[in-house]
Order: C-alpha cells, then sequence, then structure tokens
C-alpha cells in the first residue's frame, strides 16, 4: 500500500518534471530554479545546509514545502524570519521552488552524537515515527529528519512541545507516546537518532 | 599545458589519435570554450564564478584577486569583541579551484572593453567574452580633514577586514580602564548598513566583560540608520542605553555628530557642533565603489550604473558589476544582496552566450546583527524588478526586520541563526 502510494507518487513526480520542461510551460517570472538559488545564502546551495540552526531542504517533499512556506506567511509557525521571507512569494513561485528542492539530493555534514543515546532514539522512532517519516525520516512525503540539523530538530520540538507549532495530524499522539515510554529524554534520543544518520 | 608537454602529448599520440579525440568532444571541435574573468575575489566574484561553472561547466571562468584570502567584513564585528578570531573569517580559494575556476593572484588595473581584455599589474593580459567586476568599496579620504590612508594605520577604518581589523583590536585591548571608543559612521550609502550600529554593540559586549566604565560614542552623518529600533533595544537591555549610565551614546547629524576634521596626534574630532576627544577612534569614511571601477570607466558619480535584469554595466557592453560598487537600489551593499546579483548575473551571461534573451530576475536579502550576548536580529527583503523604472523593489507584504520586543528565545535564536548564515553563506559563494 505504502509502496503503491510512493509509486504514484513518483510517476506524478516525473510527468509534472517533464511538464516543467516543455516550451511554452514557463510563463512570465522568475524560473523555479533562480527563486530557489536565493534561498542558498541560508539554507546551503541547492538547499543542503552547513549552519546547524538552518534546516537542509534539499529532497524535501515539494507539498511539504509548500505547506511550511503558506504556514509560515499565515504566521502559523513560531518563526523569526521565514514569515517574512516566505511573503514574498506567489503560490505558483512556491511550488516551482518546491519542485526544484525536490529534485535535489540532500548532502550531509556529519554531526556530534551520543551513539547510546541514539540507538534508543532509532528504537522510538522505529515505534512511533516510521510510519509518516519513513525509511528513518529520510526524503520523502513527510519532513525530512534523518540528518537533519540537530539545533533545527531541537528549535522545531521545542515550538511543537509548547503549543507555538500547530501539530500534524497524529503527530501529537505519537509523541506524547514516545514521552510516556521513554520520558525526558525521549525527544534527545529521536534527536540524537536523526542526528546520527548519514 | 606547457609548450614541452604539449610536442611530447602530440608526438606519443599521434595525429591521428588527437583527430579521434576531437571527433570524440563535439564541443572542442567548435572552438574554445567561452571565457568569463572575474575581476574580486569577494562575495559578489567568488559566487558568479562558482554559479557559472555549476550552470556550464563548459565556460573556462579566471577569478583574478590581489589576496591570497578572503578576510569577510561580515562577522568582523566578533572579533572586535573577541568572541571569534579572525582566521574563523578567513577563507582560501581552493574550494573555487575544485569547482574548476582558475584563481590568479594578481592586481587587475584595466579593463580594454573594445579588445575585451582585463590587464593587470603583473604584466599579464586576459581575453575575456563576458567580464565582471566586484569590487567592493573604496573610500572617500579627501571627506574628513586629517584622515587619510597613512593615518588608518594608526586611526583604523576596520571597514574592509583583515589587518585593519587587528589594529582595532588590539588599541581597544590596550585602551585604558574607563575609556572613550569613537566610532565615526558614514553618510548614506555605503557597505554594511546596520554593521557601525553591530560595531558599537559588540565593543560594549568586550567592554562589558573588560572595562565595564568605557564609553562608545557614535557619531553619525545620519540622523537614522538600519534596524534602529530594535538597536536601542538591544541596547537598553544589554548596556544601560538611555539611562545617566549608559555605556553607548549615538549623536545623530542633527544633534552635531557629522564629523569634519581629525587631529590625528591627539585623537580629536571636530564635529560640527564640538570637539570629542577619543582613546580609540575608528573612522569609517565615506563610500565609493572600489578603484578597478573607476579605473575602467564603470562609475556614474561614486558607483557603478547597471540594468537591473543583468547586473550588466550600463557603460560597457560584456561587463557585469556585482554587489557593493553596483548601483542596485533598493538593494543594501550586503554580503547576501552580492550573492544574491551574482546567480542574476551568471545566468545572464549563460543566456547571452546562447543566444537567449535574460530571464525574469528575483532577489533576496537577509542580514543579521549580534547585538549582544543571546541577543540577535536581522532584516530580509524578497525582491523583483521593476523593468520600467530600473529599480529593485520590494514585494509587498514582505519583508522587514525582527519584531520589536520578541521573546528572550526568539533573540538567541537570532544569534544562532547569524552563525548559521555566515557557515552558509560562505558555503555558497566559495566551497
Amino acid at each position: 500500500m505504502q509502496r503503491d502510494d510512493t509509486m504514484t507518487k513518483n510517476v506524478r513526480n516525473l510527468l509534472l518534471a517533464v511538464l516543467a520542461l516543455l516550451p511554452g510551460a514557463a510563463l512570465a517570472g522568475p524560473s523555479g530554479e533562480a527563486l530557489a538559488f536565493t534561498c542558498a545564502g541560508c539554507h546551503g546551495t541547492d538547499g543542503s545546509s552547513v549552519g546547524p540552526s538552518m534546516p537542509s531542504i534539499a529532497g524535501m517533499d515539494p507539498e511539504v514545502f509548500v505547506d511550511a512556506m503558506k504556514a509560515y506567511q499565515a504566521d502559523k509557525r513560531n518563526a523569526t524570519i521565514m514569515n517574512r521571507i516566505a511573503r514574498g512569494y506567489s503560490d505558483e513561485q512556491l511550488k516551482d521552488m518546491g519542485w526544484f528542492f525536490a529534485k535535489q539530493r540532500l548532502h550531509l555534514t556529519p554531526q556530534k552524537h551520543d551513539a547510546a543515546l541514539a540507538a534508543r532514539g532509532a528504537r522510538l522512532h522505529e515505534k512511533h515515527c516510521e510510519k509518516c517519516h519513513e525509511n528513518g525520516g529520510r526524503p520523502g512525503d513527510a519532513g525530512t529528519l534523518a540528518g537533519q540539523w540537530m539545533p533545527y530538530l531541537d528549535h522545531t520540538m521545542a515550538d511543537f512541545l509548547s503549543g507555538k507549532r500547530d501539530w500534524p495530524r497524529k503527530m501529537k499522539r505519537k509523541v506524547d507516546a514516545a514521552i510516556a515510554e521513554e520520558g525526558k529524554q525521549a525527544i534527545p534520543a529521536l534527536i540524537h537518532y536523526y542526528g546520527s544518520q548519514q | 599545458m606547457t609548450d614541452i608537454k604539449r610536442r611530447d602529448f602530440i608526438r606519443t599520440t599521434g595525429g591521428i589519435a588527437m583527430l579521434g579525440a576531437t571527433l570524440g568532444f563535439p564541443h572542442v571541435a567548435l572552438g574554445a570554450p567561452r571565457r568569463v574573468v572575474v575581476v574580486g575575489g569577494g562575495v559578489g566574484g567568488c559566487t558568479v564564478a562558482k554559479y557559472l561553472r555549476k550552470l556550464d561547466p563548459n565556460l573556462a571562468v579566471t577569478l583574478i584577486e590581489t589576496k591570497t584570502s578572503y578576510t569577510t567584513c561580515f562577522m568582523s564585528n566578533e572579533v572586535l569583541s573577541g568572541e571569534r578570531t579572525l582566521e574563523s573569517i578567513t577563507f582560501g580559494y581552493d574550494g573555487l579551484r575544485r569547482h574548476g575556476v582558475e584563481v590568479v593572484t594578481d592586481t587587475v588595473v584595466g579593463i580594454d572593453p573594445v579588445k575585451k581584455t582585463v590587464t593587470t599589474a603583473g604584466g599579464k593580459g586576459f581575453d575575456y567574452d563576458a567580464c565582471v567586476v566586484s569590487p567592493g568599496i573604496g573610500f572617500k579620504w579627501d571627506a574628513i580633514d586629517g584622515y587619510d590612508e597613512a593615518v588608518a594605520e594608526d586611526i583604523p577604518h576596520a571597514w574592509n577586514a583583515g589587518p585593519q581589523t587587528k589594529i582595532l583590536r588590539r588599541q581597544l585591548q590596550a585602551m585604558r580602564q574607563g575609556g572613550r571608543v569613537i566610532i565615526v559612521a558614514p553618510p548614506n550609502p555605503f557597505k554594511c548598513p546596520p554593521g557601525p550600529y553591530e560595531r558599537a554593540s559588540q565593543i560594549a559586549l568586550y567592554c562589558k566583560h573588560h572595562n565595564p566604565r568605557a564609553k562608545i560614542l557614535i557619531l553619525d552623518a545620519k540622523d537614522a540608520f538600519s534596524k534602529q529600533g530594535l538597536y536601542v533595544e538591544g541596547w537598553t537591555k544589554l548596556y544601560g542605553y538611555g539611562s545617566g549610565n549608559s555605556m553607548i551614546e549615538w549623536v545623530s547629524a542633527a544633534a552635531g555628530g557629522k564629523v569634519e576634521s581629525l587631529d590625528p596626534t591627539t585623537r580629536t574630532l571636530q564635529a560640527e557642533i564640538e570637539e570629542f576627544q577619543g582613546d580609540v577612534v575608528n573612522i569609517i569614511p565615506p563610500q565609493k565603489a572600489g578603484p578597478i571601477a573607476f579605473a575602467a570607466d564603470l562609475v556614474d558619480g561614486d558607483w557603478c550604473p547597471v540594468d537591473k535584469r543583468t547586473f550588466e554595466s550600463k557603460r560597457h557592453k560584456d561587463i557585469y558589476v556585482l554587489g557593493d560598487a553596483s548601483s542596485a537600489a533598493k538593494m543594501p551593499k550586503s554580503a547576501y544582496a552580492a550573492n544574491s546579483q551574482a546567480k542574476v548575473a551568471a545566468a545572464a551571461i549563460i543566456n547571452r552566450f546562447n543566444g537567449r534573451e535574460p530571464g525574469d530576475p528575483t532577489f533576496v536579502n537577509t542580514c543579521y546583527s549580534v547585538v549582544g550576548e543571546d541577543f540577535g536580529i536581522s532584516v530580509a527583503a524578497v525582491y523583483t524588478l521593476n523593468a520600467a523604472t530600473n529599480t529593485i523593489e520590494e514585494m509587498p507584504k514582505s519583508g522587514g526586520v525582527s519584531p520589536a520586543n520578541a521573546s528572550p528565545e526568539i533573540r538567541k535564536r537570532e544569534v544562532s541563526y547569524a552563525h548559521s548564515w555566515f557557515k552558509n553563506v560562505i558555503n555558497d559563494m566559495m566551497e
């Protein structure tokens, strides 16, 4: 079932990518590539960040990208700067940028992590998170977690837990379950697990 | 490849093998690759060189820079406070070489827009199909009586980072307890609009720990400055601004902050209304485009006019001017702006080589300032071209500065974002 979903999605992605290449498909305005290039100063070349507080966005699902940007536009995330930037783009431009980043290969930077904590996190992930963040949280159709910058994940989880960011469907229940199982160490364990992945 | 090696190569491989190789690689048969010569190894120059090669690996890109490494002016205020070292903001050009950019250490002295040749102090000539000039700023040495390039060895500007930053840092460390630092802030437009005020902040951070009775006086040629409300908020919280015992004091132009002359021996500044004497004096002079922009006839007044769709010079065809030296209103003269402009220029150059019209440009600026411990602030903007007026305009309802009176958590995060921003800008321009 999951495999079918992924297949359908891949076929759709391919079709859309081909459509984008057809002459006449490009309307007036900057290209998706040109728009996406402006992000690199903060999110790294083609979306692979080397700055620990800035998330990598290479390989990100285009719908997750657009949803994130729209949430920033509407001040529904605990933004520092992204709300101000997201409001500079139209829906169409956000889609174009999303497609650009979806096609980029994610380059990860090794991070210092606690191996024992990461092992506990791996167990928690498998049990509570893997269903949505497939393949250990590698780029897929939920937010990328594998190899994502730990300080960024730290900020993100703090926002979810303090109610400053809305939980995606089912996520709160899953995080609560992980915390019920592992206590205060649940979130650090998960973050160390994601930080340990290469 | 030297001649001897080339002869050896031909002798050993033979003419027929050479013919085969040529047929096997059609682009070789079509002639030499297009050549782009980039003048200046700062943010604009490095970014355009990297992105030209990224977008078209067949291009021959040569970057010519006087120095063998680049010391960023952004984050150099943290060197003044001792929060980081000068080495941590100094980067070599090997990353660009790995992208296939030829990096030449030499100084460009002339550009011939007719013969399309760049000449250097080392006596070399470089032919180009497109030339990108990104020279940064120069100083108007005649603007303040008594202040010139020689005096700057003792009374630094530190507005191009490197040895100048070291001089200012050493003087701060050697200053007597309770001494007075004077920063002379320049008139608009200048490189890094929030920079003088971040400098005052970082010096205050240093003094808070090492010289708690010291005072920092900003003498300004302006009546307002970038991120002013946020700086005042930070200064009030961290350095007692507005109280009788404030560490930082700002004198606007209207209040007599405009400096007319300097007596270097006594470190006394004559401003419009009164004199100010400092233990450490840092004069950030009024600015203009870097010297090569003048030598190459690329300026109109102090800065270089460009077509904002491409950043091609309005004065000479096939020469592009990026970054601080360009007249790119309403973009500020910032690292991120230069990085953003460079990608627009790279795409435009490649479009021209391929006989295509330039696309619609898009630009972003983001700029962080660290006011003190756990207190970071930012400004951001998304820009679009108004082709009718050749101006770069902010997208409505977007951009702006960090919110006033944000939570300590948000201010703290912006410090970590400032440092991550730095890593990604460096990565994107030269690694």
